[in-house]
């Protein structure tokens, strides 16, 4: 693993998030959006709800952690569509960096792109809407790692798919996220759903951070042990993803599909 | 992660790992042979693109491939540049075989299209950092300012791929693959869109940096006086298949021809009239 070249992509990154303001919008104004829409919603439904349920934490928190998988995914899949979107395959492959440094570049493009979009939502959820991250205390940290693995292993999926399908494919990856939101009870517990769809939850690492935040939110123990499988589940799917990634790359080099990947849309 | 991906690339390849079983590393003195192609054959299915090409080029030597549209010459380019997986057959550059040492081969290795434009959303210095760091070069400030000195490139450099002439955009694509000093060049109608006096200022610089750098260089081009001008030999694809070879001054003479052009347009429209004797 050559460090220079995994610093190549996120340098590119970096390049085009300065050179375009376009692209400052997603990582700042979309996040910030979010957190203001939810923020004020969290603010009206503290005036209605009664009891000790804290609103602004167990909501805004979520949006928060959720939105926070979201940039990491995203972080990963625009760093990779940067070379769909200019067709820059060929350039790029054909030089010597292998695949693990081209993924490591993306992830590394992820982790700055996604650091920026955290600090303005953090800023605006702690500063305007008085959110409180120390009732998560230490448990922040295994919550922001599950959360952060999943997000590169759907980052790196989508990639996969986007790589075997054709930059068409493009629109089957935005809502990823929306599709898994509500198996994953972001703003709810899973015990709301249906059984299927909780049988579906609980393989999805984000679940078991929800339902440990809302625990840590009303004041019980959260269970050391389903934070163990959530993570482990994180890193099956993140080996799962680059598995799934590394045979698409083979079957694109074995095809000609990386030689000749311009079309709109490949079978 | 990144530990992750690293073992997995690790244990994946036919074609890209640097894991290396039973490979002749490269040669311990040097070759004359930079880039060596042995029976190379693409199939898609039914489909036969490239059927048993095999040759080589050396140091210094500046290769033609030509042939008409479908000939196999940009598949025979991408398999040489390890994007394309050969059905059969080997391709060893500088002694590395590409399918199984990518990164040794690459790293020796370069190329400019028409078709491959650099990212229009960068500047010229920006793609020159980014391509100069994928291909690992060292004191690569100093490396651009000579390729952009060396491809008249100083007056673009803030301004962005995507704006300049399709003259300059290929003056940019060359100077990045002059980055890396490369032993091997692949140039793919590298003068398709430049006017005949930057056409022939380029074709000069081809000249003098194979011969200077003791690099070998395989050109694709239509264009049968520019080939017959910088090439010291050709290879006549036709149907996949290696047709014709020899001196480009002389080769259509050996096969009744009055031009180069005359010839090309033989073996595209008429190959099984050729007298191949």
């Amino acid at each position: 693993m050559n460090p220079q070249r995994i610093a190549a992509i996120a340098l590119r990154e970096y390049y085009l998030v300065r050179g375009s303001i376009a692209r400052l919008f997603p990582l700042c104004v979309w996040a910030g959006i979010d957190i203001v829409v939810w923020g004020f919603l969290t603010k009206y439904l503290s005036t209605v709800v009664t009891g000790s349920f804290s609103v602004v934490s167990v909501l805004l928190g979520s949006i928060l952690l959720w939105n926070f998988l979201i940039r990491i995914m995203q972080g990963v899949t625009t760093t990779f569509f940067e070379d769909v979107w200019s067709r820059n395959f060929l350039n790029v492959f054909s030089s010597p960096i292998s695949i693990a440094e081209y993924v490591s570049g993306l992830v590394l493009s992820s982790v700055l792109m996604g650091t920026i979009s955290i600090a303005v939502m953090l800023l605006l959820a702690v500063f305007v809407f008085s959110l409180s991250l120390l009732p998560y205390g230490l448990l922040l940290i295994p919550f922001l790692c599950i959360l952060f693995l999943f997000g590169i292993a759907l980052g790196i999926v989508g990639t996969g798919i986007v790589l075997r399908l054709g930059p068409s494919a493009e629109w089957f990856i935005w809502p990823i996220p929306a599709l898994l939101s509500p198996f994953v009870g972001v703003l709810y517990p899973l015990s709301v759903l249906p059984r299927w769809m909780q049988v579906i939850g609980h393989l999805l690492p984000p679940s078991y951070v929800f339902e440990g935040m809302r625990a840590v939110i009303a004041g019980s123990a959260v269970s050391m042990q389903s934070l163990v499988i959530g993570g482990s589940l994180s890193v099956v799917s993140l080996i799962l993803a680059c598995l799934f990634f590394t045979r698409v790359f083979r079957f694109a080099v074995r095809t000609g599909l990386i030689a000749r990947y311009s079309a709109e849309s490949i079978n | 992660m990144f530990f992750l991906f690293f073992f997995l690339a690790r244990s994946k390849q036919d074609t890209y790992t640097e894991r290396i079983v039973n490979i002749s590393p490269s040669p311990k003195r040097p070759s004359s042979v930079v880039l060596s192609v042995t029976n190379l054959r693409k199939d898609y299915g039914s489909l036969l693109a490239v059927s048993d090409v095999s040759f080589d080029v050396h140091r210094g030597e500046i290769v033609g491939l030509l042939g008409p549209n479908g000939a196999g010459k940009t598949t025979t380019v991408n398999m040489i540049l390890g994007v394309l997986a050969p059905s059969m057959g080997t391709i060893r550059v500088e002694g590395y075989d590409v399918a199984r040492c990518h990164r040794q081969a690459m790293e020796l290795s370069n190329f400019a299209a028409v078709y491959a434009p650099l990212p229009g959303n960068l500047t010229v210095e920006q793609n020159l950092r980014i391509f100069g760091m994928l291909y690992g070069i060292t004191n690569l400030q100093k490396r651009i300012e000579e390729v952009i000195a060396e491809f008249d490139l100083e007056e673009y450099r803030e301004k962005k791929s995507g704006v300049l002439s399709s003259g300059e955009q290929t003056r940019l694509c060359l100077a990045k693959a002059m980055l890396n000093r490369p032993q091997l060049l692949l140039l793919d109608e590298p003068t398709a869109s430049l006017d005949p006096s930057v056409a022939r200022d380029i074709r000069t610089k081809i000249r003098n940096y194979a011969e200077a750098q003791t690099c070998g260089v395989l050109w694709t081009s239509h264009n049968m006086h520019e080939v017959s001008q910088v090439c010291d030999r050709v290879l006549f694809l036709s149907r996949g298949n290696v047709l014709l070879e020899g001196d480009p001054k002389t080769l259509h003479v050996k096969h009744g021809k009055s031009s180069l052009e005359e010839l090309f347009i033989t073996v595209a429209k008429e190959p099984l009239t050729l007298d191949l004797s």
